[in-house]
This record gives C-alpha cells, sequence and structure tokens, in this order.
C-alpha cells in the first residue's frame, strides 16, 4: 500500500510563507492560500481599475492643453495610464482564473460599485493647474507608494510594476514641468496653482490610506504587509511624500493650506492636520463629488459599444 | 507673395488643420473606445496625427506665418483650411458630460481619411518644396500602421454581425456626404497643382479610389462616389460644429496668448 503523504493546509501554509521570506518570488500557477490570493485580487484590480478610471479626470484637459506641446504630452500620459490598467488588469485576470472570472467580471464590479477607485479619481478638475498637478503630486506620490512594492512576493505584480513606476516617473516629470511654467508665469497662474494645491491637498494626504484601520474599520495594510506584497505602513508612505515634496512646493513659493504643519525634529516626523476621514469613507463609497459622473460616463460607453465587442467575438468564431 | 508662396502656404493650412481638427475629435474619444487595448492604440494613432500637425506649422511659422501654437490655437473657424470631415463632431453630446459616440462612425471616418493621407503623403514625398518632401517621409512610416490599423477594423465590423454592418452602412453614408472637400485645393488649385507641391485633385481621388478598391470588392462592394462638396472647408466654409471645437481646445490658451504656458 503506497502511502500518499498529503500536505496539510497548514503545512502548505507554512511552506509558502518561509518560500517569501527567503525572498522567492511567487508566480501565477504557484500553489498560494486564499488569503494571499484575494488580498492580491483585491489590490491589483483596484489599481488597475483606478488607472482606467484615472484617465477621466485628465482626459477631460487633454482637448484643451493650451499649447502643442502640451497637447501631445499630456496625450502621451493619459494613453500610458491606460496602458497601466491594461497591464495590471492581465495580472488581476490570472489570478481570477480559479474562480472563473475575467476582465468582463472585473467591469461589472466596477460598475456595480463592488469594485472601488481610488479616491484622488473621484474629485473634480477645475483649471489646468489641476492637469499638472496631478501628474505632479497624484503620480508624485503614486510612485512612493508603488515603488514601496517593487519588491513584492508576487512576482508578476512585482515586474508590472517596474515598468509603470519607470513611466510614472516621466508623468511626474510632465506635471512638474507643467507647474514650473505656471509657477515661473503670470500672477493669475500662479494664483492657479495656490488654487489647485488646497483643492488637492486633503486628497493627497488621503492617498495614502488612513494610519490605521481603526479610523475607516478596514485596512488592507496589515496583510499586505505579513505577506511581504509590501513594506511600509500607510504613515511611513506619507511621511515620505511630505519629505520629498514638502520642500518642493514651498521652492515654488506656495503656501501649502496647513497652518499647523511641522517638522518635529526629536521624532522626526511631519506633523499635520488629519484630513476628513468621513469625508474620505463617503468618497471610496463612491460618493465623492464626481464618483457617479464619471461611472456612468465609463458605463454609458461600455453599454453603447456593446455591439462593437459583440461583433468582434462574432469574427473570432 | 508670389502666387508660389500662396500656393504653397495654403496647402500647409490645408494639411496642417486637417490632421489637427482629425487628432482633436481622437483626443475626445481618449478612454471610451470599445476595450481598453484600442483605447492605447487610437491613442497612439492621435498623438501621431497631432505629430504631423505641429511639423506642419512649424513649417508655417518658418515661412512668417506667425507662431506656430498661434496658427493651431487663435485662427478663426472662417480662416480655417481643414476639410469638413476632420471637424465632425464624434456623435451626440459635449465630450465633459456623457457623450454618445460613434464607434462605426470613428471607424469609417478614420479609415477613409488614413487612407485620403496616404495618397497624399505618397505625392507629398517628390513635392517641389523640400522641407515638405522631407516631412512626408517621416509621416509615411507612422500612416502606415495607422492605415493598417483602420483597414482591419472596417474590414472586420463590414463582415461580422448584422448590427455591425447596418452601423457600418450607416456611417459610410454619413462620412461619404462630408467627403467632397478631402481632395479640393479650393480657390487656389491652380496655383497649388501648377507648382508641383503636389498631385491633382484628379489624380489623387483616382489613387484613393485605387487603394480602396481590393477592400470594398474582397467585400462584394463598390467604393462609394465622391460627392461635390457642400460647404468647401478648403475656402474656410464651415459648419458650427469647427467653432465650438475651436472654443474648447483654445479654452486655456486664449487666458492669456502671452503667457508661457
Amino acid at each position: 500500500m503506497v502511502v500518499v503523504a498529503l500536505k496539510t493546509e497548514e503545512e502548505k501554509q507554512q511552506e509558502f510563507l518561509a518560500r517569501i521570506e527567503a525572498g522567492e518570488k511567487i508566480e501565477a500557477d504557484d500553489w498560494m492560500p486564499e488569503e494571499y490570493r484575494i488580498a492580491l485580487i483585491k489590490l491589483i484590480s483596484m489599481h488597475g481599475i483606478s488607472e482606467i478610471m484615472g484617465a477621466l479626470p485628465e482626459k477631460e484637459w487633454v482637448p484643451k492643453a493650451p499649447s502643442l506641446r502640451r497637447k501631445l504630452g499630456i496625450m502621451s500620459k493619459v494613453q500610458d495610464e491606460m496602458g497601466h490598467g491594461q497591464l495590471l488588469l492581465r495580472v488581476a485576470e490570472d489570478l481570477l482564473k480559479p474562480y472563473g472570472k475575467n476582465r468582463g467580471d472585473l467591469m461589472q464590479d466596477l460598475f456595480n460599485e463592488d469594485l472601488k477607485f481610488h479616491n484622488v479619481f473621484h474629485m473634480e478638475t477645475n483649471t489646468w493647474a489641476d492637469a499638472g498637478l496631478i501628474g505632479w503630486l497624484v503620480d508624485g506620490a503614486a510612485i512612493i507608494t508603488q515603488t514601496n512594492m517593487l519588491g513584492a512576493s508576487y512576482g508578476p505584480y512585482a515586474r508590472a510594476l517596474q515598468r509603470i513606476c519607470a513611466e510614472e516617473v516621466f508623468h511626474a516629470q510632465h506635471g512638474e514641468s507643467i507647474i514650473l511654467a505656471l509657477a515661473e508665469g503670470t500672477p493669475e497662474q500662479r494664483a492657479m496653482i495656490q488654487e489647485s494645491l488646497n483643492g488637492w491637498w486633503e486628497s493627497l494626504l488621503m492617498f495614502f490610506g488612513p494610519a490605521s484601520s481603526q479610523t475607516t474599520g478596514a485596512s488592507k495594510q496589515d496583510v499586505t504587509i505579513k505577506y511581504r506584497i509590501r513594506t511600509k505602513t500607510n504613515e511611513q508612505l506619507r511621511q515620505d511624500f511630505f519629505d520629498k515634496y514638502i520642500p518642493r512646493i514651498l521652492s515654488l513659493g506656495l503656501t501649502i493650506p496647513d497652518p499647523t504643519l511641522r517638522y518635529n525634529d526629536e521624532e522626526k516626523r511631519w506633523e499635520y492636520a488629519q484630513p476628513d476621514w468621513n469625508e474620505f469613507k463617503k468618497i471610496i463609497r463612491n460618493e465623492g463629488p464626481r464618483s457617479q459622473a464619471r461611472l456612468n460616463l465609463r458605463r454609458t460607453s461600455y453599454e453603447y459599444n456593446a455591439w462593437v465587442r459583440d461583433a468582434l467575438s462574432a469574427v473570432i468564431r | 507673395m508670389s502666387n508660389e508662396r500662396v500656393a504653397l502656404k495654403e496647402l500647409l493650412f490645408q494639411l496642417a488643420d486637417d490632421d489637427f481638427l482629425i487628432s482633436y475629435r481622437g483626443s475626445e474619444w481618449l478612454g471610451l473606445a470599445p476595450h481598453i487595448e484600442e483605447d492605447v492604440a487610437f491613442s497612439s494613432i492621435t498623438q501621431d496625427t497631432m505629430g504631423h500637425a505641429t511639423m506642419y506649422y512649424n513649417l508655417l511659422e518658418e515661412l512668417g506665418e506667425g507662431n506656430a501654437d498661434a496658427l493651431a490655437h487663435l485662427r478663426s473657424s472662417a480662416e480655417r483650411r481643414n476639410s469638413v470631415l476632420a471637424e465632425r463632431v464624434n456623435g451626440e453630446g459635449y465630450y465633459m458630460e456623457t457623450p454618445i459616440y460613434d464607434w462605426a462612425y470613428a471607424v469609417v471616418r478614420n479609415y477613409f481619411y488614413a487612407q485620403a493621407k496616404r495618397v497624399k503623403i505618397d505625392s507629398l514625398r517628390e513635392s517641389s518644396y523640400a522641407p515638405l518632401a522631407e516631412g512626408a517621409v517621416k509621416v509615411s512610416m507612422e500612416l502606415h500602421y495607422h492605415l493598417m490599423h483602420w483597414r482591419t477594423w472596417f474590414t472586420q465590423l463590414m463582415s461580422s454581425t448584422d448590427e455591425a454592418e447596418k452601423r457600418m452602412t450607416n456611417a459610410i453614408k454619413l462620412v461619404m456626404e462630408d467627403f467632397g472637400d478631402i481632395f479640393s485645393y479650393g480657390q487656389y488649385k491652380e496655383d497649388i497643382e501648377s507648382a508641383g507641391l503636389i498631385a491633382t485633385e484628379e489624380e489623387l481621388t483616382k489613387n484613393w479610389i485605387a487603394a480602396l478598391t481590393p477592400v470594398f470588392e474582397s467585400l462584394g462592394l463598390a467604393v462609394p462616389t465622391i460627392p461635390a462638396p457642400v460647404k468647401n472647408g478648403r475656402n474656410g466654409e464651415h459648419t458650427d460644429e469647427l467653432d465650438t471645437a475651436i472654443a474648447t481646445l483654445s479654452e486655456v490658451y486664449r487666458l492669456d496668448v502671452e503667457a508661457v504656458w
């Protein structure tokens, strides 16, 4: 009689944790704990769909960009974001296979409001300075959170992030170039950036998420740290963002709309006024200023183009 | 200004405004294409096309017509020389709200336009104006992919579901209604043609039909007839769809035309 020594779930879990602790990369077809797979699906599908929803606020400024050069620059930037979305949704699709789900299902999850998108993309854009500020500071914040995951234990995601981060660096430069032109421009142009910064500051703080799950009742940061998908906490990332960008913002002669902001020399950290986390909860429930309008735009174009997808699958058959 | 100089300038405005406006319409589609891969591809074509417009506006700037950005953003619709087809809206609704854009129209317009551009560019490679001939070589390489892209969409959607065929047939009708001025040089026809800048209107038309014939034959169809223009964009005759396009694309630039953006 052959005794097949089936590993218990517990043993598999232990081996898995040992692999990632040894710095090994997990690949799409490897065994993985359900908790890990679900955390990755949530993270990557939300990241992917946020890139796609994130194209919409900036897209508002593409036709209006104020020179031929800027028109070319912002078109290319928004195109990259769609490309990132495509890349990430492919990674998410591989993870979804055991559940028999695909990209179409993710779109439906977005439309049903089960799949959320990043808080910053729920906000209004009011002027050209917003288009610059998104590139400079929102993409700058994204670089900080994504660099933190470049060593992620899940190989396909880590590799996608390599490419995404390289492009995000260009985006931040594109945004910074728009902001610098305005900063060196007329008083009206300078006022435009200050107003934009005032409007976006809270959203930028919220971008990194609450410091702990007590704030909003839920946070994925503990499980993603446990599985070495990321290394730093939300608050550490927010502090990294302050370290990098506060000096740059001030050097342009701009005022940060937080009179309590100060650097605590002893604790080596920035003290700042908390954003309204209740507002954050509303935004990520799709109750932000432009949440429904943008979802609606995506739904309408998806529905209206259904005949194209039908026609293409008929050609493939 | 000599006749040749006027002819050159007019032709450059026609080429520049065509690519500028159709690229503008492409940019309104951003984020709304039928699938993500198409969004990336269409956007890439739109960028190339904006790059081509920029090249023509730069040639005009070099000829002393003024700053390229001002030429692109500030000229009124009566001063524009693009074809009416290039200025047409993508469908109903403003792009900032929830527009209903018609993919069949996008495919047919862009395919027929890219093919028209192909025959023009082939001819411009032999242009008597060397900077234009050099520019045409660069455009040519990118245009190759644009044309292949739109031809693929066109043949696939024309040989698929009944609904697709119905929508495409309707789009062909709409596009052809505006096709009358595509190969027109307007009131400067004689000067442009005699300067050796580009082939004659008749030759370009003939080449366009010849290029489309095998594609249409494979679908069991005849190449549609190009009508006489109702409005001739080459003479500054346009629809009010161009006025709204200009207002949008220059909204920020006009806040301060002296400022650096």
